[in-house]
């Protein structure tokens, strides 16, 4: 085919559907919902959500992944459009992990040593590992299919990035479940869950997302 | 012209292009190419790919912009963004045609020889493309393409809505891009 040809191919099908950044907003959207019907039918919240809100521990609980959850996000929107520097919002995911920092400190200078272990283990550790993966399918499967539409220049990054996004958003989802509310359990146990999903995004976007 | 008042010029062609603007985009993509073709020809030798496929290089890049241009942001400058998809694609056609051709080969010889029958076996004309699609989009590719007609006469030629002649033909070119990528690799 002569190039002038293609230009002329090309140029028929000038109209674009819907920009990256729609369709990305549309699938935490979708993954959010899909992902709350799923804890809400299955699990459901914890019995005892409306006074436990109220504690500082239970609230650090639900802002910290909730902060993760968004400043993920926004490196998701960034990630699939070429020509864009992803420090500024790379370096914004520090955020959460200063936050968590902070909350790790202030809760082992409460706690007698003797309870660091007991808070740190829990009651459902194993529950927590299990179900913040479950909660995170819809979401990753539906940033990874949007991604592939994008142009990420790094492949394995963009996968991770989705994979972090989709177990942040799975994590505040699961905290209004959880029965375990100290930050240590958060530091290790929700730590070990989301990152586990972002290893899974990056394998499959380091091969699926290039373009 | 300086390249800011061009960049703003492309920028203003593509949002009217996103917008459906068949003329505007038929402008942009005019004007970008001759730059692929310098940048393509300039760089083959440096991937050790043959000069003669340039012009497929071209092509690809082409497509990948085409493809990819729902990651384009109207709101921003329009030359990162085009940079970056032609770098990334260009390089990465560049690197599979090289090693395409480099294949290591025990002596300097059969790597010539390779190399003289590369040229004129693995370009892809016209005809050979064409082959791979399907039904519907072949028609479609031929008439838009080489016979020059726009979407509705294609339609009314082919006794097709020109709705399913546009889903076609953007199917059409996905699996042209696809076909560049599975024709020159063979080493994944």
């Amino acid at each position: 085919m002569k190039t002038n040809d293609l230009i002329s191919l090309l140029a028929e099908d000038a109209a674009v559907g819907m920009r990256l950044g729609r369709m990305l907003a549309l699938a935490v959207l979708a993954g959010v919902v899909a992902s709350a019907l799923l804890l809400l039918l299955t699990v459901g919240v914890r019995p005892n959500l409306a006074t436990a809100i109220e504690t500082a521990r239970v609230l650090f609980k639900v802002g910290f992944t909730l902060v993760l959850a968004i400043a993920a996000c926004r490196l998701v929107f960034l990630v699939g459009q070429p020509g864009r520097s992803l420090k500024a919002r790379g370096f914004q995911l520090a955020v959460p992990l200063v936050l968590l920092a902070i909350a790790v400190l202030s809760e082992l200078s409460v706690l007698p040593s003797e309870a660091w272990t007991t808070s740190m283990l829990g009651k459902n550790a194993g529950f927590c590992l299990f179900f913040i993966p479950v909660l995170s399918l819809a979401p990753l499967a539906g940033f990874l299919f949007v991604l592939k539409n994008g142009a990420p220049e790094n492949p394995g990054l963009a996968g991770a990035s989705a994979g972090l996004a989709a177990g942040a958003i799975a994590a505040s989802l699961y905290a209004f479940h959880c029965p375990d509310d100290s930050p240590l359990f958060l530091a290790v146990w929700y730590s070990i869950a989301v990152l586990v999903i972002t290893t899974v995004g990056y394998v499959i976007g380091r091969r699926w997302l290039r373009w | 012209m300086n390249s800011s008042m061009r960049e703003q010029e492309w920028a203003e062609w593509m949002r009217n292009a996103m917008k459906g603007d068949t003329q505007a985009y038929h402008r942009f993509l005019g004007a970008v190419t001759p730059h692929l073709r310098a940048m393509a020809r300039r760089r083959c030798n440096q991937f050790g790919a043959p000069a003669s496929e340039a012009e497929d290089v071209v092509q690809e890049v082409l497509l990948a912009v085409h493809l990819k241009r729902a990651t384009w942001d109207p709101d921003r400058p329009i030359g990162p963004w085009l940079s970056a998809i032609v770098r990334n694609k260009l390089i990465d056609s560049l690197r599979r045609r090289g090693r395409h051709v480099n294949v290591p080969i025990e002596d300097v010889i059969a790597t010539l020889e390779a190399e003289e029958q590369g040229d004129g076996l693995d370009r892809m004309d016209a005809v050979n493309m064409l082959e791979h699609l399907k039904d519907p989009q072949r028609d479609i590719v031929r008439s838009i393409s080489l016979e020059g007609a726009g979407v509705r006469e294609t339609a009314e030629r082919l006794k097709m809505s020109e709705g399913a002649v546009r889903v076609a033909l953007h199917r059409a070119l996905k699996s042209l891009a696809a076909l560049y990528r599975s024709e020159t690799r063979e080493d994944e």
